[in-house]
């Protein structure tokens, strides 16, 4: 066992909760979390339904590990139609809420229909019920989850919200939980928001008890913390460094996607890097980074813990914000400064917390702001209609931009819709860098192949955590491939996403791969689910999930067209570094990545692959 | 050799590995809940603190108790709840000036660490050494010992 083996069915039209057992075969099949969620939604939702629409459905997944013992067994995945993308969306949190969650007694909570008015959830262990939330509509992620605790006397409480921008429907609004951990992309806190559901609050004291072998679950989870704490990632670069441990070392090999793809390369890289964040400031003489965080059962603890220098133009009479908070991962530092030629560290930090106050998603956010600024230089946007002057650089335009898109005023509302859809009304869908809607994260698709591909591909959007191959061509996990080499990468992001997929819907953290593959996970899940689950069964499973996402995109009207990028990756080469003058070779390498996956030649899985996969 | 809980609170990282550890060496469950050890997030510093009962010597909970459920274990110097004796009246946890020692109503009783009888759960848990169990005599040992590195394990200047 290990999974709770209860849901949680919410209908917000009829302000109904309901617990319904388990599907004990779906679990078995689709592990949990990832997997689990989205057999459920792809089971009970119509793949053309409009993603903001009542006959929409959001589901808050566990996994059989999340809130044991197991190294980072506290995530938890948020399951929808995306409204980014139109395509499955499916964001995966830490903190503390799944944990939480599941303690309480509960594999997943799915809620269904529309409440009329303001609404959020509470449970506490049996205890499920829709409670009115007028009086928190408005209020940001940090307020609603101040209030909730204030308001049940229980400071145990965990909270899993949306701030302002969820309610705004900013299309890629996120859902935040412990103040600063977010099931971050392809808007699933818009979905939230559709449905007048502001918050879940959740109190758990059962526990998580049914494990299938506990003294054998107990051994496995040790031995691959050892694991986890003998790598040199997990166990000194990432707790030290965090995952902006890349920012200089993506930059030295040209990868680091600068100006909105325009360069390879960020002159003021070193200025918001993670050794930046550990120097003494000027200013204060106080380094930004306070401290590093672990979520829920990691002992990794990459997470920074920041505080801003008081003094800096975007807080200086804002005391609010000058308390340790939620610090600079690589991508959000990523898409706030390089994607835009900015490198004050400050302001990148002050939209950071911005995007954590009211829930939107730092990547879709700033690399948006990188397409509006090109269209700002191009003379295509002025000064009037975006509200400030917008160049490559500019960190006041950067800081205002984000309070703009968390309010839901002035061109923050363009913003607030993407890159695609903005560069679109204005004449240039060229410029948005982004697949199926959604934006790339921090690694250039033209200097390492296979993570284009990755992009191209992913189920949800432009995403680096759906096929990390950055482990292997630049890191040289588990080995070292070449990054601007094709052959071999469809292979290789195949193997990538299936194998993601399987740490997805165990409930651990992906992060824990950089030292672990399935066969350190398999042990764990062996012992607290069943025998069964084998490295080769728990990898079957991956590819099973995968292409179920894959069949739920094509039904929603995906075809081969989708598995694209944006003209300048294809065409324009790189300017410097090492990968100069290359483009993503994905033309080659479509035709072949279909063929590994056993898909047909529109990229649809064919018959056989589909009974071997049992979909 | 009695040997205590120590606690560094610079090291730890907030991952709750030990409330796991606790609860599933007393309940054989995981649930953060019922662990008698509990870590608080001050997140306006950034620090992470935990926090457990320090074994008093004269134990105000042992000392208030009306039915002499509290006793010390011997050997390891733990103050142990006697659950069978335990009335659930709560006296003991008004007595405590640390709020160490919590009712259950579960069980209708109190709960405190009782040290793992000599081998706790959370310090064997603890990823980064922030909870340790070591030489009751000697919890400076490792502050004297960075000091002594200082002052005489340094390069001389001459």
């Amino acid at each position: 066992m290990s999974w709770a083996g209860k849901i949680l069915r919410v209908n917000l039209t009829a302000g109904t909760v309901t617990s319904e057992p388990l599907n004990m075969d779906w679990a078995r099949a689709y592990l949990g979390s990832r997997g689990l969620g989205t057999k459920y939604l792809v089971s009970e939702i119509d793949p053309k339904v409009d993603p903001l629409s009542a006959e929409n459905k959001i589901i808050w997944a566990t996994g059989p590990l999340t809130g044991t013992m197991a190294s980072t067994g506290g995530r938890y995945t948020v399951i929808t139609k995306g409204p980014l993308t139109g395509a499955i969306a499916c964001s995966n949190s830490g903190g503390y809420w799944g944990a939480e969650l599941k303690m309480a007694g509960w594999d997943m909570v799915i809620f269904e229909g529309k409440s009329a008015k303001p609404v959020y959830l509470y449970v506490c262990d049996d205890v499920a019920e829709l409670r009115d939330a007028d009086h928190l509509w408005g209020k940001s992620v940090w307020q609603t989850e101040d209030m909730l605790k204030k308001a049940h006397q229980d400071p145990l409480l965990r909270i899993s919200s949306i701030g302002k921008a969820g309610e705004n429907g900013v299309l890629y609004a996120a859902v935040v939980n412990d103040l600063h951990r977010a099931a971050g992309r392809s808007g699933v806190g818009a979905v939230m928001g559709s449905k007048n559901l502001k918050a879940i609050a959740v109190r758990g004291t059962k526990g998580v008890g049914n494990i299938r072998d506990p003294k054998a679950f107990m051994a496995a989870a040790k031995t691959a913390k050892k694991v986890l704490a003998d790598n040199a990632v997990t166990g000194q670069g990432l707790p030290t460094y965090g995952t902006q441990v890349l920012m200089n070392v993506i930059n030295e090999i040209g990868a680091l996607p600068t100006r909105n793809h325009r360069d390879v390369q960020f002159e003021g890289a070193k200025d918001i890097s993670a050794e930046a964040m550990a120097t003494p400031r000027k200013t204060d003489g106080k380094a930004q980074l306070v401290t590093n965080q672990a979520c829920f059962g990691c002992t990794i603890a990459c997470g920074r813990i920041s505080k801003m220098d008081e003094t800096h133009f975007s807080v200086q009479n804002k005391p609010e914000y000058w308390g340790a908070s939620g610090g600079l991962e690589y991508e959000a530092a990523w898409a706030l400064g390089a994607a835009n030629g900015v490198n004050d560290l400050e302001a990148l930090q002050y939209a950071n917390l911005i995007c954590n106050e009211e829930g939107f998603d730092p990547i879709s956010f700033g690399a948006t702001i990188g397409a509006v600024m090109e269209l700002y230089e191009m003379g295509v946007l002025t000064k009037e209609q975006i509200g400030t002057e917008a160049p490559f650089g500019s960190a006041k335009a950067l800081c205002e931009l984000a309070d703009m898109t968390a309010k839901g005023i002035g061109f923050g509302k363009e913003i607030g819709l993407g890159s695609k859809r903005l560069t679109a009304k204005y004449g240039h869908p060229d410029l948005s860098m982004s697949v199926k809607g959604q934006e790339f994260p921090a690694y250039d698709g033209r200097v390492v192949q296979g993570i284009g591909l990755a992009y191209a591909t992913s189920n949800r959007g432009a995403c680096h955590l759906r096929g990390y191959t950055i482990a292997s061509e630049v890191l040289g996990i588990p080995v070292k491939t070449e990054p601007t080499e094709s052959n071999g990468k469809p292979e290789l992001v195949k193997a990538f996403q299936d194998a993601t997929a399987a740490f997805d819907s165990a409930g651990v953290c992906i992060f824990t791969s950089f030292a672990w593959t399935l066969a350190d996970v398999a042990p764990q899940v062996q012992a607290a689910c069943g025998e069964e689950f084998t490295m080769e069964h728990l990898n079957h499973i991956g590819e099973r999930i995968w292409n179920m996402e894959r069949e739920f995109n094509n039904a929603a009207g995906f075809t081969k067209a989708d598995d694209s990028l944006p003209k300048r990756l294809l065409t324009e080469a790189a300017k410097t570094g090492p990968g100069k003058g290359v483009v993503s070779k994905l033309p080659e390498m479509l035709p072949k990545y279909y063929e590994v996956r056993g898909w047909d030649s529109e990229g649809r899985p064919t018959s056989a692959t589909k009974q071997r996969l049992g979909l | 050799m009695q040997k205590v809980l120590h606690i560094n609170p610079d090291k730890c990282t907030g991952c709750q590995q030990c409330e796991m550890a606790c609860s599933f060496e007393n309940y054989g469950t995981y649930a953060t809940a019922k662990s008698r050890i509990k870590v608080f997030d001050f997140h306006h510093t950034g620090k992470k603190v935990p926090y457990t009962c320090t074994q008093c010597d004269e134990a105000w909970c042992l000392h208030a108790c009306p039915v002499e459920a509290i006793t010390v274990d011997k050997a390891t110097g733990a103050k142990v709840v006697n659950e069978s004796t335990c009335v659930g009246c709560k006296v003991c946890t008004i007595a405590c000036p640390f709020g160490t020692i919590n009712y259950v109503q579960e069980t209708g009783k109190v709960q405190k660490c009782d040290l793992c009888g000599g081998d706790p759960a959370c310090a064997d848990a603890c990823p980064t050494g922030a909870i340790t169990f070591i030489d009751a005599n000697w919890t400076g040992l490792d502050k004297m010992r960075q000091w002594a590195d200082k002052l005489g394990n340094q390069p001389s200047a001459a």
